[in-house]
């Protein structure tokens, strides 16, 4: 196979990256079939006693954890133990896979044959691969990839099988089984069935987490699992979730194995499948519900080409590294390790760290594309226009010259850039524009957002019918899209950015108050964006490093300076962030001025929606993708945290009490009209 | 730490012989004086010959005659490579000596790839010019001279009473290096004797390390080099009298100082035994296991020290702490022996015991059980353990010890012997299919009449094999007994090639066994990777008692420490590792060896804060001035 070098060390400070590999190229020179029937031979486990999936089943189901939950459950509805045993069972059906061979290789053969229509390569990281075959072999192993498309975990065990790795089993979430036989056929290649909620049931919570941890301990299969539970529609990572988190540590916490490696993969796409559904569907098109049909619907998708893959298998990470020094195991040396308990605040807060630590794993191997960086000047100069109120777009060589001054940028950074440097700058920029021609339109030398023709109207359908609220939705389809592949690249600016937005924001120079103001976006920031908990004053200064290490700032012992050079730096920061900003002094605009008494948690998205719409078509705001909900409900996530906002419950619905003044006065702050208040809990 | 009574002496059946003789010699003398109480006034130099006992003792006072002053047990007796290359034991004590070993050198050359090019020999003489010069007490001495209690202050009496044996101690002796070692040595005869010093200790503020057997491996003779007063060792190996036998009662009245062969042999002289046989037996004395809480190999039928003490008298600063009568047990508070047990030697000096004593067994029978795996013996342990059936003893060693076992049997002297050995290897790993690089072996020692023996037997075979346990004979078992009093000797070997190494051991609940084991091995095996440690080292253990609610387990490290500049420091690094492992996967921070200053660190969080005070304030009140200055415990 040939390797492809993709990323040049130019600055050697620069973290060293693996190489990748296309794994699509054997397949296009060799017999898929020959390749799905092929001897596979996995490394496993070296402390693997070889079990089949029905005696998972009755190892689970005749745990001590379980019997003793049965009883508890027994004891405490007054049912039989038998017929609650029977209840566990039939859950451990609904839940358990039953990997099979024979279905892995009929989806080695399809998807081979769908990869090669649909991508130009898929890259993965030989090294990683490596890397995560020694760590079956020593210890249990955890598979986190990140979680953007339904391509996802299908990708993920197709790589493992074409390596020659233990397929994994994966955590899925309940909603797939309602395609009866595409449910049937993951199953059979290794998924398992988790309901999305069942906060109370004491026995499902048990045979679940019974499940994962024999599966575990034993050696059986890597598990694999969505950190971020949900599939990212914004490509931003999701706040991860800890409940499987909590699962899969939780048998190294109690001595059960040595240790559990946790691998972090960081699957990223040049064109993502569903790149207009998420931004339909955040734009208020409800979801549509998983069905076969659909699926087959899809078809036309098979058309498109949508580019490369980049899979990057991370680091494998220690538990047992993680908890050194943070977790006194001896906690569970006095009650038997088999009674369920809630886990200690000192487990919480490590289980919640190192699931953000892991996230941020996630984020930093994710391979970024030229079209990330075109894709965020775009936007920028998409809403310029706008303010200016003229349509012109950007002229292709500026737009060119603007990228590879924006590359550099990134890569002083530290991201991780694939832009090949053999060929020349503008044929990287014209090749990522024809890639995404749904997104942009290029004409006479100029390039802009496809915004004009109404995105997904068709071109013959007479203007006069759609009102100004479809065109605006329209557009948003098209700018909701773009500002996805930007988001691809947040993270590399995200905590810079926030200081070149509180250097805006603060009064003075004064070191102190850039910090409070940093500390406050960041605070307000933080159901947006992957920001540690805690870690206010490493990110403040991670911030001040990168900045002056790029030249943009000057830290004296009271001061931090922007130099002349870096004002381009400072406001290209400052308007990546500044959609963000205003979306959230909209929302709390709204919830001041519009928000009744009986505001309900599910009225909140539509009636915002609303209210955005119209300051829209008012002009009184210039950014559209402030429509996404993903937004908007982040903010009132945020603004819940911080208490302005209320939950009451109600009969039916939790209703929404809003803290007007507390409101207020976190709008005027964001818009720089308030000095922010002392920092919240940390000092400098 | 390891040694072992089935090996003092002749062969085993010569042994069971004897003991036979003995015990109708024994009916045909009648019972033995019981007039005691002259006796036990009686204060004069050894072999007096009213004493129950008549022999020779092991131990005398001037302990290098007879043992090494810088490696395990008798100088006599060790292990060494021939002009042949071969292993070899010398000396004639034991059932492995004069015997050619012929699987060791292979056995340490795959296991640590040690090498016999490779020597580390150590010091081969004390050389008393590196020996701190005594800072004595010229009043006490004085006084102490008047009373004509022998003492000493020559370097190697006081060197050799300066340490126990751990491997830092044992390394530091073969390089010839010394730290704070005791000022002076004295030796009491008796119990009034130890009043005496005591008191002269306190009138003089000088510090009293009580001696017994040297068999600490918990860093407890160590001087604390801090300390500014003349230090004393007290040594108490010619208290080694059994002052009185009562059979109605079966009590003994005992001097701490003796050693726990010599309580046996003597005991069993008169027909009786007290069944309390740690590894060490050999060289530890009753004070000892007293003052540390000590455990026997067959506790299941005789009870650990705590079970087997009726009665006890110890000398502190505030004056002779025991009780007033024999009572086999009372509700009167706290049970002050209990502060007694186990207090390290900081309160006092124990110096009569009144222990349980039982006829001696009719017949003893050796077994073993071969298991396909670690799990399953474990398993079988707990089942024999909830059946409440447990042998007077049940090890279970896992596999790499089920090798080391192997590696040392001797050459068998007919080709017949070895072709059935390899006809049972056959067997086990051929025909019943058990993997030679997972299977273990629990080996077994019944003792009672005749009868019930061969019942119980069958009783735990049947047991064993619901396990997928085979009967592997007694052979196996009795070898798996001798590596517990051998392998300290090896340790000197190891050490004579890079190889260094030392068990220690925990109690845990049952259901955390596999698990502790597991991780612990593992653990010891990363330390020593990222610690620099060039080969791979041996981790290994054993499961070596079975209560009700949880058992004990023992871990042998070892490693090659070639090529590491301070192969000490690592040790104690990785050993530093173990135990922590070993806390967090719910063991105790010591079964039997006890705490010392090596395991002091983990005190607080093993008794809680309030604990610690109240272990405080008995030391406060015992001893205000802290004259039992080795600092152990707390």
């Amino acid at each position: 196979m040939a390797t492809e070098a993709i990323y040049p060390h130019r600055d050697p400070m620069l973290k060293k990256r693996d190489d990748f590999e296309d794994m699509l190229e054997e397949r296009r020179n060799s017999s898929d079939l020959r390749y799905a029937l092929r001897c596979y031979t996995p490394v496993l486990y070296k402390g693997l006693a070889p079990c089949k999936a029905s005696m998972l089943k009755s190892m689970v189901l005749q745990s001590d954890q379980l019997h003793h939950v049965i009883g508890q459950v027994s004891r405490e509805t007054g049912r039989a133990a038998d017929d609650v045993q029977e209840e566990a069972s039939a859950i451990l059906e609904e839940m358990a896979h039953c990997l099979q061979l024979s279905t892995v290789r009929f989806f080695a053969f399809t998807l081979s044959k769908v990869f090669k229509t649909l991508f130009r390569s898929i890259c993965v990281n030989e090294e990683g691969i490596q890397r995560l075959q020694q760590a079956i072999q020593e210890h249990p192993v955890v598979l986190l990839p990140s979680h953007r498309s339904y391509m996802d975990f299908l990708l993920m065990s197709y790589i493992l099988y074409t390596y020659d790795i233990a397929l994994p089993v994966i955590a899925a979430g309940m909603d797939f089984m309602g395609m009866k036989f595409v449910g049937e056929m993951l199953r059979m290649s290794g998924a398992f069935f988790i309901r999305r909620s069942f906060g109370g049931d004491k026995l499902y919570w048990s045979v679940f987490s019974e499940y994962v941890k024999t599966m575990l301990k034993n050696g059986f299969a890597p598990v694999e699992f969505f950190l971020e539970g949900t599939r990212s529609r914004t490509s931003k990572s999701l706040t991860p979730k800890l409940g499987l988190l909590n699962i899969v540590m939780d048998p190294y916490l109690k001595g059960e194995v040595y240790d559990i490696n946790v691998v972090p993969v960081s699957i990223s796409y040049e064109r993502i499948l569903e790149e207009a559904l998420y931004a339909r569907e955040m734009l208020g098109v409800p979801k549509p519900k998983e069905s076969t049909s659909g699926l087959f619907k899809a078809r036309k998708v098979l058309s498109e080409d949508y580019g490369s893959i980049h899979v990057y298998f991370g680091q494998p990470v220690s538990v047992r590294s993680l908890a050194q020094g943070r977790v006194n195991r001896c906690q569970f040396n006095l009650v038997p390790r088999h009674i369920p308990r809630r886990p200690s605040e000192e487990i919480q807060s490590f289980v919640n760290d190192s699931a953000y630590r892991l996230v941020r794993a996630q984020e930093e191997n994710m391979v970024l594309k030229p079209w990330v960086l075109l894709a965020s000047l775009l936007l920028q100069n998409h809403h310029q226009d706008q303010t200016a109120g003229q349509k012109r777009g950007m002229v292709l060589e500026e737009l060119t010259a603007q990228a590879v001054w924006l590359r550099d940028m990134f890569r002083e950074y530290g991201a991780f850039l694939h832009w090949p440097d053999h060929v020349p700058p503008s044929e990287v920029v014209s090749s990522s524009l024809s890639l995404h021609r749904g997104l942009v339109r290029v004409c006479e030398g100029r390039v802009q957002l496809a915004v004009e023709q109404g995105g997904q109207v068709k071109p013959g359908e007479p203007h006069s019918t759609v009102t100004p609220e479809e065109e605006l939705l329209s557009q948003a389809v098209i700018v909701l899209s773009c500002a996805s592949y930007r988001n691809q690249g947040l993270h590399v600016f995200l905590r810079p950015a926030l200081l070149a937005s509180a250097i805006n924001a603060a009064s003075s120079n004064l070191k102190q108050e850039v910090f409070n103001s940093f500390s406050f976006l960041r605070n307000m920031f933080s159901n947006e964006f992957i920001l540690c908990p805690g870690a206010t004053v490493q990110d403040f200064e991670e911030a001040c490093y990168l900045l002056v290490k790029t030249g943009a700032l000057q830290v004296t012992q009271q001061e931090l300076l922007v130099t002349e050079r870096g004002q381009r730096t400072v406001a290209f920061l400052t308007s990546m962030l500044d959609p963000f900003l205003q979306g959230y002094q909209v929302v709390c605009r709204f919830l001041c001025e519009e928000a009744t008494e009986n505001l309900t948690e599910k009225q909140f998205v539509p009636a915002v929606r609303k209210f955005i719409i119209k300051h829209l078509l008012a002009g009184r705001l210039r950014y559209t993708e402030v429509l996404s909900s993903d937004l908007q409900k982040n903010s009132l996530a945020a603004l819940l945290r911080l208490g302005a906002v209320q939950k009451i419950k109600a009969a039916e619905q939790g209703t929404l009490k809003v803290n007007k003044v507390m409101v207020n006065s976190l709008e005027d702050t964001l818009g720089g009209r308030l000095p922010t208040q002392k920092a919240v809990g940390a000092r400098l | 730490m390891a040694s072992n009574s089935s090996g003092g002496g002749s062969s085993d059946r010569q042994r069971i012989a004897q003991q036979r003789l003995r015990i109708i010699a024994g009916h045909l003398q009648g019972p033995v004086d019981g007039d005691s109480a002259i006796l036990a006034a009686e204060c004069k130099a050894q072999g007096s010959k009213t004493d129950v006992c008549r022999e020779g003792k092991t131990v005398p006072r001037r302990r290098q005659e007879i043992m090494k002053w810088n490696g395990w047990g008798y100088s006599d007796s060790k292990f060494l490579f021939n002009k042949k290359g071969q292993a070899e034991f010398t000396g004639k004590r034991y059932r492995l000596s004069g015997m050619i070993i012929p699987g060791l050198k292979d056995w340490m050359e795959g296991t640590f790839g040690a090498n016999l090019q490779h020597k580390t020999p150590a010091t081969p003489l004390l050389t008393s010019s590196a020996v701190q010069p005594a800072t004595l007490n010229k009043a006490f001495l004085e006084e102490l001279k008047s009373t004509g209690i022998p003492f000493s202050h020559d370097a190697e009496d006081r060197v050799f009473r300066a340490h126990g044996h751990c491997l830092h101690e044992i390394f530091a002796l073969r390089e010839g290096k010394f730290g704070r070692v005791p000022d002076m040595v004295v030796w009491p005869n008796c119990h009034n004797d130890v009043v005496k010093i005591v008191e002269l200790a306190c009138k003089h503020n000088v510090c009293v390390i009580p001696y017994g057997g040297g068999t600490s491996v918990s860093s407890a003779l160590e001087c604390p080099p801090e300390e500014t007063r003349s230090i004393v060792s007290l040594d108490t190996s010619q208290m080694n009298r059994i002052l009185w036998i009562d059979e109605k009662n079966l009590t003994a009245h005992v001097e701490a100082g003796i050693v726990g062969q010599d309580l046996e042999r003597l005991l069993n002289e008169s027909g009786y035994c007290t069944g309390h046989e740690p590894d060490s037996m050999e060289f530890s004395s009753l004070g000892g296991w007293v003052a540390t809480r000590a455990s026997g190999m067959k506790k299941n039928i005789y009870g650990n020290i705590e079970d087997l003490v009726i009665h006890i008298r110890m000398v502190t600063p505030r004056g002779v702490i025991e009780k007033s009568c024999q009572g086999p047990r009372m509700s009167t508070g706290p049970d002050i022996h209990h502060f007694i047990m186990g207090s390290e030697g900081t309160l006092g000096v124990v110096t009569e015991v009144t222990m349980k004593i039982r006829p001696m067994p009719e017949y003893q029978k050796y077994g073993s059980v071969v298991f396909p795996n670690f799990e399953q013996g474990v398993a079988c342990l707990r089942e024999v353990a909830k059946q409440r059936c447990a042998p007077a003893s049940i090890r279970l060693m896992d596999n790499e010890q089920f090798k080391f076992g192997h590696a040392l049997k001797p050459q068998v002297s007919s080709i017949f012997t070895s072709f059935l050995d390899g006809l049972k290897t056959f067997y086990i790993t051929k025909f019943k299919g058990f993997d030679p690089n997972r299977l273990c072996v629990a080996t077994l020692l019944f003792e009672g009449d005749r009868e019930k023996v061969l019942q119980h037997e069958k009783q735990v075979y049947d047991i064993a094999a619901k396990f997928g346990g085979l009967a592997a004979g007694e052979d196996n078992g009795q070898r798996g007994y001798m590596l517990t009093f051998v392998i300290a000797y090896l340790r000197d070997l190891g050490m004579d090639y890079y190889v260094i190494g030392e068990s220690f051991e925990t109690s845990v609940p049952w259901d955390r066994v596999l698990d502790i084991c597991r991780n612990v091995k593992a653990r010891i095996i990363q330390e020593c990777k990222d610690k620099g440690v060039q080969f791979p080292p041996l981790s290994t253990c054993r499961v070596t008692q079975t209560y009700d609610t949880g058992a004990c387990v023992y871990f042998y490290f070892a490693f090659n420490y070639r090529g590491l500049s301070d192969p000490v420091h690592v040790y104690e690094q990785v050993e530093h590792a173990a135990r922590e492992e070993i806390l967090a996967n719910g063991g105790s921070l010591s079964h039997h060896h006890g705490v010392g200053k090596l395991r002091k660190e983990w005190m607080r969080d093993t008794v809680s804060n309030v604990g610690v005070g109240m272990l405080k304030s008995v030391k406060d009140y015992v001893d205000p001035d802290n004259i039992f200055g080795n600092r152990n415990l707390l």
